[in-house]
């Protein structure tokens, strides 16, 4: 089964206006990955030198990866994973 | 003056002023940009002081384009010396407490929500909503009642109980998610892509972040137009922290007041301290951490502006502490006992830092220091039980004498 991503408003642009996007991985790094493969633009954006830029957080199925594994969380068939700014709150 | 653009802090590019709060380029925060370069200082002085008796005084420093309204205007909350504060911790400094407690819905969260809801109304929005450690539960609910605006409001569902009824109480849509503080926010940031809703710290959160700048100003003209040489600043978000840095910042760019920044001192509680930890490691970033600790007012384990909460400490040689929940409630009753100041947890933790700070021996002979107290106890009263006896009797004299003989004896 494909894993479901959430694409932000703030990023839908370089998505074609696309809210969700299905790719295959079995990591959180192999699904973005499958991501930019599809939208380049999207890498510069929410990456820096291989990282997680430091205002976006990434969750799959609603739990924060730096509570797991970072990229290297692994992924079950059919998980969402979720990208959205981190610079709400408080 | 006039405001010209939202700006991002990461990778300065502009937006204009709608209800946006992070870049697309990079994902970093949106910050309001002002032009100050037609203000003249005498003459905004002069409109301070023969401003209104609250934060709308400042309105050249906020982000509106008329003249924003609220009656339930905050500020302009007592700043008061506190020598027996001073004296209790051993230090020869002039000690002065900002109790921004005395605000509409006792805390300084009135601030920003004044300056938010004020926005929500300026872009035509009818609902506002927000997501909540408590008191800005308390004054999203209040202001939007009093402004007459729909709202939903969403907390952790075990927040403290006395949070919760000052909430509901003003009619609103009170949600309690099952969850932590960092669950609820990441739900509202996931609504607010779907909702046409003002949520204050979410899609209005680079206006809502400028009220804060008000405490800043406030305290240096209460000072007589002069800044604090130290600061002791809650950290939740770090958004107050930094902002009250950049009202002081504002005042000296533009010569209301000269000197230099004072020294930024951050109060987080041990059981939720990504931010002291980030500062403590050296690290650009924080690590989220899952909150453990009865400042729930503080309790963000994953802080928008954690970084930038770091940077100013360093910047202006200043420190991020962290106290114990032990720590909290000797801050509370320390509080109290030399200024007659009930506190919340927050001042706790705040009260708890300045004391750390003077046992370490870092605040300096004649220093002038500025305390941040944000909340009035009466919303955690669960942290003040066993902190004292109650001397219990019967209606007699006799009955009084014998429970007080011991004690006149001694």
């Amino acid at each position: 089964m494909p894993i479901t991503v959430k694409i932000p408003t703030q990023l839908r642009g370089a998505t074609g206006g696309e809210a969700e996007l299905e790719v295959a991985g079995s990591t959180v790094g192999e699904v973005l990955d499958a991501v930019f493969e599809a939208h380049g633009d999207l890498r510069e954006r929410i990456t820096q030198d291989g990282d997680l830029r430091r205002f976006v957080n990434v969750y799959v199925s609603g739990e924060d990866i730096r509570f797991q594994d970072g990229l290297n969380t692994s992924i079950d068939d059919g998980a969402e994973v979720t990208i959205l700014p981190a610079v709400a709150g408080g | 003056m006039a405001i010209e653009n939202l700006k991002c802090k990461e990778c300065g590019a502009t937006y204009d002023l709608a209800a946006h709060f992070a870049c697309e380029n990079c994902f970093g925060p949106l910050e309001v940009a002002y032009d100050y370069s037609d203000l003249d200082p005498a003459e905004t002085k002069r409109k301070i002081q023969a401003g209104s008796q609250g934060i709308w005084r400042y309105s050249d420093f906020l982000p509106f384009e008329g003249r924003p309204g609220d009656p339930l205007e905050p500020g302009l909350t007592p700043l008061l010396r506190a020598d027996r504060l001073a004296e209790r911790l051993g230090v020869d400094a002039e000690i002065w407490i900002k109790n921004d407690a005395a605000n509409p819905t006792h805390s300084f969260k009135d601030r920003v929500v004044a300056v938010a809801v004020a926005k929500a109304q300026e872009l035509g929005f009818d609902t506002v909503a927000c997501a909540s450690t408590g008191n800005l539960a308390n004054a999203v609910a209040a202001h939007a009642a009093a402004a007459g605006l729909k709202s939903y409001v969403f907390v952790p569902a075990n927040l403290e109980e006395q949070k919760l009824l000052a909430t509901g109480i003003y009619g609103t849509n009170l949600v309690g998610v099952r969850g932590n503080y960092d669950d609820v926010n990441r739900l509202c940031t996931q609504l607010a892509e779907t909702r046409p809703w003002a949520f204050v710290n979410v899609n209005l959160r680079p206006y809502y972040a400028e009220g804060s700048k008000t405490l800043a100003y406030e305290t240096a003209e209460q000072l007589g137009w002069e800044l604090p040489d130290r600061v002791v600043c809650p950290i939740a978000s770090g958004s107050l922290f930094t902002k009250v840095g950049r009202g002081f910042q504002e005042w000296l760019d533009i010569g209301l007041v000269e000197g230099e920044l004072p020294v930024f001192n951050g109060a987080q509680a041990e059981g939720c301290s990504p931010v002291a930890t980030a500062f403590a490691e050296g690290w650009d970033v924080c690590k989220p951490q899952r909150p453990e600790t009865i400042a729930k007012s503080l309790a963000i384990g994953d802080p928008a502006d954690g970084p930038y909460a770091v940077e100013h400490a360093r910047r202006t040689e200043g420190a991020i502490d962290s106290v114990t929940d032990d720590e909290i409630r000797d801050g509370i009753s320390l509080l109290a006992e030399t200024t007659g100041i009930f506190t919340e947890t927050a001042g706790g933790v705040t009260v708890g830092v300045l004391a750390k700070l003077a046992a370490r021996g870092d605040i300096g002979s004649g220093e002038r220091v500025v305390v941040y107290i944000t909340g009035e106890g009466l919303k955690t009263l669960d942290a003040t039980r066993d902190r004292f006896r109650m001397h219990e009797i019967d209606p007699a004299l006799e009955s009084f004498e014998a429970e007080f003989r011991q004690e006149v004896s001694v």
